[in-house]
C-alpha cells in the first residue's frame, strides 16, 4: 500500500513539476507570427524555389509583411507567381499594387578593354567594393564599371554575366526580374533599374562619368562628354544633363533615335531596334569612338545649356508639363 | 620590456634609410594644394585663378565641423582652382600654385634659433590651442586627425598622460627617427607645449628598440637638462607592429586599453601625438609657422639614394623621386605610406599632403600578392590580431554577406592594420574582405541611427 | 609603367600552407627515423604506400571526380597525412588494407567535405578508426619492436594492453610486466610503427613549437590532464599505471603533438584549444580506463573535433579593451 502511494506521490509531483515548467516555458517562449505572414504565404505559389532571394515562400511572406510595415513592396517579386501573385500580396497587406509596367536592369558603362585603357592593375579580393576604395581603380574612370562581378554575384536569376572580352556585365532581358539587386550591389551605381519600353526598346546613356568633358574624354572614348547635342536634339525634353552626364528619361522617350545619331562619343544606344538601313546599331568600334573624339572639342557646359532649353520648347508636338520630374 | 598586450606581428623593419641625414627637397616648378589632407569636412579654397600667393598664404579656410585650414607653402601665382587627382585616386578640389622666387610672409620666423617654453613668457593654454589649429596642424603619422581638436578633451575626461608617438612600427619609414636624431630639443619643447595645453603633468616618448640611438639621444638630454623639461620620460618599447597604432600604444605605454568605439583614448587619460606632429607645434607655436612642410621618406629596395626630405607640402612625388635617384625600371607599386598601411598610388604626380610620411617603390616581384589558397583555419590571424578580432570569421561573414554576424563580432574595432593578411599562410586577402565589412557596417549603424532619431 | 594597385597591407610575411604543411612532415623526420630503426622493413613499407595511397587519391579526386584545375598535392597536406596515417599502423599491416585506410582518409575523411580546409575531422585519424573498427585483428597485433622484417614478424602485448588487463583483473603485479619508463621513452616497446619513441615525437613537438607551427596550447593540455587524471587514479587504485607511463604509452604522444594539432580540425583561439586539449586527455583516460578498447586517443581526438566549431562559436578570444559585464 505504502509502496503504491509513494509512486503516486512521486510521479504525481513530478508531472505537476513539468507541467508548471511546461507552463512557464511556454508563456516565456511563445512566438508570436503575425498573422498575416501565413495569409501571404497563403497565396504563394508554394513552390519554395528561393527564386526571390528568401528562404522558401514564408521566408519571402515575412520579408513582404516587413516591407509593408513600411510602406512599400518595392523590390519584392516572386519570380514564379510574377505580378498577378505580387498584387494579390499587395491586397492582402492593404497596398495599392505597384504599377506593372516592367522594368529591366540596364547597365550604364561601355568602358570595354578598346573603349577605356587600362592605366593601373588591381591585385587583391575580387570584388568592385574593395577596388572602389582605391579610388578610379584600373581605369581613370572613377564612374564607370569596375568589372570585378559585383552584381553578378547579385543576381540570384543567373540574368547578368560577365563578357570576358569586354570586362562588362551584360544582362539578360528575358531573366532579369527587375529586382534591383544587382543596382544595389554596384558600389558606383551604374546600373539602373529602368522601364523596358515599348516592344523592350529602350534609348540609354551608356555613361556614368559625371567629370568635365576633357577629363571624361582622357579616361574613356564613348564617356558622354556632356556636350548637350543629344539635349537640343531632342524634341520631347526627354534629355537632361545633370552634373555633366546626360540622361534619357523614359517615359518621355519617344524612342525616336535622332539623339543616337547625334552624339559624338557614341555613347548613346538603342537597344532590340530593327537594323538600320545605313548605319547597323552595332556596339561603337574603337573607329567609331575616334570619330567622335575628332568632331567635337571640349564644350563649355553652361554656353551650350542657355540655348537648348528655348530650342527645345517651341517644336515640340507632344509637351509634357513634368518638367521637373526628377529621374529615378 | 614594454609592449601592446595583444596580437602583433613582426615585419621585417627594412629601415633603409635610417642613416641618411633629412635634405631639404627643391622648390617644385607647381605645387598642388589638396583641400582634403585631413579628416572630417574638406578646406574651402579662398584664393582664386590669378591670386598671388606667398609662403604661409591661407588657401583655403576651414570647413564646418571638423576641419583645419591649407596653407600655401610656395609662393607664386595660383594656376587653377579645380578637381586634381590626388593621393586617394580620385579627383578633388585643390589649389594649384605656379611658383615663381620663393618669398614668405613677414609673420613667419625662419631663424633656425631654438625658443625654450621660457622665452614664450606666460602664453595661455588656449592660445597655444589657438595658434595649433591656425597653423592648421593635423596628426602627421598619417590618420591626419585635427590635432587642435584633440587638444581639447570633451567634458568630464581629463589628460592624465601625453604620450608621443615615436615608435615609426612601419616598415620601412625613417622619417621620425631621423627627426628625433636632427631635432631632438624642439621635440621636448613641442611636448612642454602640448602638456601645457591640455594641463597635463606627464608626458611619455615612446621609441622602438630599433631605434637605440635616438633612445639614448634622447634620455640623455633629459638628463642633463631635467630641471628644464620636467616629466617628460623616454620609454623603450619591444619591435612589434602595430605598435604605433593609437590604442595598442597606449596599452604599451601605461598598461590602459581603450574600449571599443565610440570611446576616444581620452577616456582613458590619454593623448596620444606622432613626433612629427610634436615638431609641427613647436614651429606652429614659437616661429609662428604653419604646416607647410613635412619630413617624408622616399625608399625601397631598388631606389638608388633611399633618402629622407624635408619637403613642402605640394611637391608632386615624382620630383622626390628623382631626387632620390629617379623611377627603378622595375617598379610595380608605388606606396604612399608605409607598406603596412600606405595607399597604392596610380600615379606620380600626387602631391605630397601633410599626412604623407613616405613614398615606397616596391619592384614588380614584390607587389604581388601570392596565389590565394584556401583557408586552412590555422588560427594565426586571430593569434595576430592586435584587437583580439577573428579576422577569417569576419572574412566569411563578409563572403555570405552576413553583416548582422560582423557587426555582432565586432567589425568595427579593425583597426586595418594588416596583421591578419600579412600573417596568412593561404595568402587571403582578409583585410580587403574586413573593409568591405566594416563599411557595409557602418553604414547600416549609421542608417539605424537615422532612423531612431527619425522615429523620435 | 602599369602600376599595381591594391588595397594594405602591401607586403607578407612569407609563410605558407607548403612550409607548414613540410614543417609538421619535418618534425616527423625523428620519428620516422626512429621508427625505421625499431621496425626496419616493416616500417619502411607502410610508411611508402600510406604517403604514395594519399598523395594518388588526393590527386585522383581532384582531378576526376571533383573535375578541379588547379592540383592540391603539392601544398603538402596528403604527404601529412599519408605520413600520419602510416605512423598510426602497425608495421606488419598488409598492403592492401593500407590503401584502403588512405582511400578512407582522403575520400571520405577530406575531399567528401570539399578538401584542405573545410573537413570536420582528421583525415589521418578517420582512416585509423575506420580500420582499427574493421580489421581489429590485423590492427592489433602489435610487432615487438627490433625486427627488421615485414612478414612473419612476432608480435605481442603492448604496453596498454598491460595496463587494460591489471585494471580488468585489478592485480597491481600485472604492471610490472610494462617495459621501463626509459624504453618506453625511448621506443623499445611494441605499438604502432610511429608512436613508439616519445622522444623522438617530443623534439618534433619542439621543432614545430620554435617554428611557430603550433602554439602549445594543445600539447600542454592534453599531457597535462592526462597526467594529472592518471596520477589521480593511480594514487587511489595502484592497478592503475603510474602517470608517467601513461603519457609514455601508445599514441598519446603522437596524438597530443601531431594529431591533436591539425589546423583544420582544432579551435582557432588559445582559450578554446585549452577546453579542446582538457577534454581530450580527460576523454582518452576514460576511454583506455573504462572502455573497451585500450587505446583512447583517436576516438577522444576524433569526439572533440566534432565540437571544434561549437568552442570557435562560444569561445571568443579576449577583444581589446574589453569590458567585464
Amino acid at each position: 500500500m505504502n509502496v503504491i502511494l509513494i509512486a503516486v506521490i512521486v510521479l504525481g509531483s513530478i508531472g505537476l513539476v513539468a507541467a508548471l515548467i511546461l507552463f512557464l516555458a511556454g508563456k516565456k517562449f511563445a512566438v508570436h507570427e503575425d498573422e498575416r505572414i501565413a495569409k501571404v504565404a497563403e497565396v504563394l505559389p508554394q513552390a519554395n524555389c528561393g527564386g526571390c532571394g528568401f528562404p522558401g515562400c514564408s521566408g519571402f511572406a515575412g520579408a513582404c509583411v516587413k516591407a509593408a510595415d513600411k510602406g512599400s513592396l518595392e523590390g519584392l517579386l516572386c519570380p514564379v507567381g510574377g505580378q498577378p501573385v505580387m498584387e494579390q500580396v499587395a491586397g492582402i497587406l492593404g497596398l495599392k499594387a505597384e504599377a506593372s509596367a516592367p522594368k529591366v536592369a540596364v547597365v550604364r558603362c561601355n568602358g570595354t578593354c578598346e573603349n577605356r585603357p587600362r592605366i593601373a592593375e588591381f591585385d587583391g579580393a575580387q570584388s568592385c567594393k574593395v577596388q572602389q576604395m582605391l579610388g578610379s581603380g584600373e581605369t581613370a574612370c572613377a564612374y564607370g564599371c569596375l568589372g570585378c562581378g559585383d552584381c553578378v554575384a547579385a543576381c540570384q536569376f543567373d540574368a547578368i554575366r560577365m563578357n570576358p572580352e569586354t570586362g562588362l556585365p551584360e544582362v539578360d532581358e528575358e531573366k532579369c526580374t527587375a529586382c534591383g539587386a544587382c543596382a544595389k550591389a554596384c558600389p558606383r551605381g551604374i546600373i539602373e533599374i529602368r522601364l523596358k519600353g515599348l516592344k523592350n526598346r529602350r534609348v540609354v546613356v551608356l555613361c556614368n562619368n559625371k567629370d568635365k568633358g576633357a577629363q571624361t574624354r582622357k579616361a574613356c572614348s564613348v564617356g558622354c562628354i556632356a556636350c548637350q547635342k543629344c539635349v537640343k536634339v531632342c524634341k520631347f525634353e526627354a534629355i537632361t544633363v545633370d552634373q555633366n552626364l546626360a540622361h534619357i528619361d523614359a517615359e518621355k522617350c519617344k524612342l525616336c533615335r535622332k539623339c543616337e545619331d547625334e552624339c559624338p562619343q557614341n555613347a548613346i544606344h538603342a537597344f532590340n531596334f530593327p537594323p538600320k538601313k545605313e548605319k547597323p546599331a552595332s556596339p561603337p568600334t574603337p573607329l567609331q569612338g575616334e570619330r567622335g573624339v575628332d568632331t567635337q572639342a571640349a564644350p563649355v557646359t553652361e554656353k551650350a545649356a542657355a540655348p537648348a532649353a528655348p530650342a527645345t520648347e517651341k517644336p515640340a508636338t507632344n509637351v509634357e508639363p513634368a518638367k521637373e520630374q526628377e529621374k529615378a | 620590456m614594454k609592449t601592446f598586450n595583444i596580437g602583433g606581428v613582426h615585419p621585417a623593419e627594412n629601415k633603409l634609410s635610417a642613416a641618411s641625414p633629412i635634405r631639404v627637397a627643391a622648390i617644385p616648378k607647381q605645387a598642388v594644394f589638396s583641400m582634403f589632407q585631413h579628416i572630417g569636412a574638406p578646406a574651402v579654397p579662398v584664393v582664386k585663378k590669378g591670386d598671388t600667393v606667398k609662403v604661409g598664404t591661407l588657401l583655403g579656410e576651414a570647413g564646418k565641423g571638423l576641419s583645419v585650414p591649407v596653407f600655401s607653402s610656395v609662393s607664386g601665382k595660383v594656376n587653377k582652382v579645380d578637381a586634381v587627382l590626388d593621393s586617394s585616386g580620385t579627383r578633388r578640389m585643390a589649389v594649384v600654385v605656379d611658383v615663381e622666387g620663393d618669398e614668405w610672409e613677414e609673420t613667419i620666423d625662419r631663424s633656425d634659433k631654438l625658443v625654450t617654453f621660457k622665452d614664450l613668457g606666460n602664453i595661455t593654454a588656449a592660445e597655444v590651442v589657438n595658434r595649433i589649429k591656425a597653423a592648421g596642424i593635423v596628426g602627421m603619422g598619417g590618420a591626419t586627425f585635427p590635432t587642435g581638436i584633440k587638444l581639447m578633451p570633451p567634458p568630464g575626461t581629463k589628460a592624465e598622460a601625453i604620450i608621443v608617438n615615436a615608435v615609426e612600427c612601419e616598415p620601412y619609414l625613417t622619417a621620425d627617427h631621423r627627426l628625433m636624431l636632427e631635432k631632438p630639443e624642439q621635440i621636448l619643447v613641442g611636448v612642454q607645449l602640448i602638456k601645457h595645453a591640455v594641463n597635463c603633468p606627464k608626458a611619455f616618448i615612446g621609441i622602438e628598440m630599433n631605434k637605440p640611438d635616438a633612445i639614448k639621444l634622447l634620455t640623455d638630454l633629459l638628463k642633463e637638462k631635467a630641471a628644464q623639461y620636467p616629466g617628460i620620460e623616454v620609454v623603450p618599447l619591444k619591435v612589434k607592429y602595430p605598435q604605433g597604432g593609437e590604442k595598442q600604444l597606449i596599452d604599451a605605454v601605461i598598461g590602459r586599453q581603450v574600449p571599443a568605439p565610440p570611446a576616444l583614448p581620452i577616456n582613458v587619460g590619454a593623448i596620444v601625438q606622432n613626433v612629427g606632429t610634436v615638431y609641427a607645434i613647436y614651429e606652429a607655436v614659437t616661429k609662428n609657422k604653419p604646416l607647410i612642410e613635412r619630413i617624408i621618406t622616399v625608399t625601397g629596395k631598388s631606389v638608388k639614394q633611399p633618402s629622407n626630405f624635408l619637403a613642402r607640402i605640394g611637391t608632386p612625388m615624382q620630383q622626390l623621386i628623382d631626387e632620390a635617384g629617379g623611377l627603378p625600371a622595375d617598379t610595380g607599386k608605388i606606396i604612399g605610406g608605409g607598406p603596412m598601411m600606405g595607399r597604392a598610388l596610380m600615379s606620380l604626380e600626387v602631391p605630397v599632403t601633410k599626412g604623407s610620411s613616405g613614398l615606397l617603390l616596391m619592384t614588380e616581384k614584390e607587389s604581388r600578392r601570392g596565389e590565394v589558397s584556401p583557408c586552412i583555419r590555422c588560427g594565426k590571424c586571430v593569434t595576430a590580431c592586435p584587437m583580439g578580432l577573428e579576422p577569417y570569421l569576419l572574412a566569411s561573414y563578409t563572403r555570405l554577406k552576413d553583416w548582422d554576424g560582423c557587426e555582432k563580432n565586432d567589425v568595427t574595432s579593425c583597426i586595418e592594420c594588416g596583421s591578419c593578411a600579412f600573417t596568412c599562410p593561404s595568402n587571403r586577402p582578409l583585410l580587403d574582405n574586413i573593409r568591405v565589412a566594416k563599411q557595409t557596417v557602418m553604414s547600416i549603424i549609421k542608417a539605424r541611427h537615422m532612423e531612431a532619431i527619425a522615429k523620435k | 609603367m602599369k602600376p599595381i594597385i591594391s588595397l594594405s597591407p602591401h607586403v607578407h610575411g612569407g609563410d605558407s600552407v607548403q612550409k607548414n604543411m613540410y614543417g609538421v612532415c619535418i618534425a616527423l623526420v625523428p620519428a620516422l627515423v626512429a621508427s625505421l630503426y625499431f621496425f626496419g622493413l616493416g616500417s619502411a613499407i607502410v610508411l611508402a604506400t600510406s604517403v604514395a595511397a594519399c598523395v594518388f587519391f588526393e590527386w585522383a579526386i581532384t582531378r576526376f571526380i571533383l573535375g578541379r584545375e588547379r592540383l592540391t598535392i603539392c601544398d603538402g597536406s596528403a604527404v601529412l597525412t599519408g605520413l600520419l596515417l602510416g605512423f598510426n599502423l602497425p608495421s606488419n599491416l598488409p598492403i592492401w588494407i593500407i590503401i584502403i585506410g588512405a582511400l578512407v582518409a582522403i575520400g571520405i575523411g577530406k575531399m567528401t567535405f570539399g578538401g584542405l580546409g573545410t573537413n570536420p575531422f582528421n583525415p589521418a585519424l578517420v582512416g585509423r578508426v575506420f580500420l582499427l573498427i574493421s580489421f581489429p585483428v590485423q590492427m592489433t597485433s602489435w610487432p615487438v619492436s627490433g625486427q627488421m622484417g615485414y612478414v612473419d614478424v612476432e608480435t605481442a602485448a603492448t604496453p596498454l594492453a598491460i595496463m587494460k588487463a591489471a585494471i580488468k583483473s585489478g592485480d597491481a603485479s600485472l604492471l610490472s610486466q610494462l617495459p621501463s619508463s626509459m624504453d618506453m621513452l625511448l621506443g623499445q616497446t611494441g605499438g604502432s610503427l610511429g608512436e613508439v619513441s616519445a622522444i623522438c615525437l617530443l623534439i618534433g613537438c619542439i621543432f614545430m613549437l620554435v617554428r611557430k607551427i603550433i602554439t602549445w596550447h594543445i600539447p600542454v593540455s592534453i599531457l597535462g590532464t592526462v597526467f594529472v587524471l592518471a596520477g589521480l587514479f593511480h594514487l587511489i587504485d595502484p592497478s592503475y599505471a603510474a602517470p608517467f607511463q601513461v603519457i609514455l604509452s601508445g599514441g598519446l604522444m603522437l596524438g597530443a603533438c601531431f594529431m591533436a594539432t591539425d589546423y583544420v580540425t582544432s579551435p582557432m583561439t588559445g582559450k578554446g584549444q585549452l577546453i579542446y586539449g582538457i577534454a581530450i586527455g580527460v576523454l582518452t583516460v576514460l576511454i583506455r580506463d573504462f572502455g573497451s578498447y585500450p587505446e583512447g586517443m583517436s576516438f577522444a581526438i576524433l569526439i572533440m573535433n566534432g565540437f571544434t566549431p561549437l568552442i570557435n562559436t562560444y569561445i571568443k578570444p579576449k577583444r581589446f579593451g574589453e569590458v567585464k559585464k
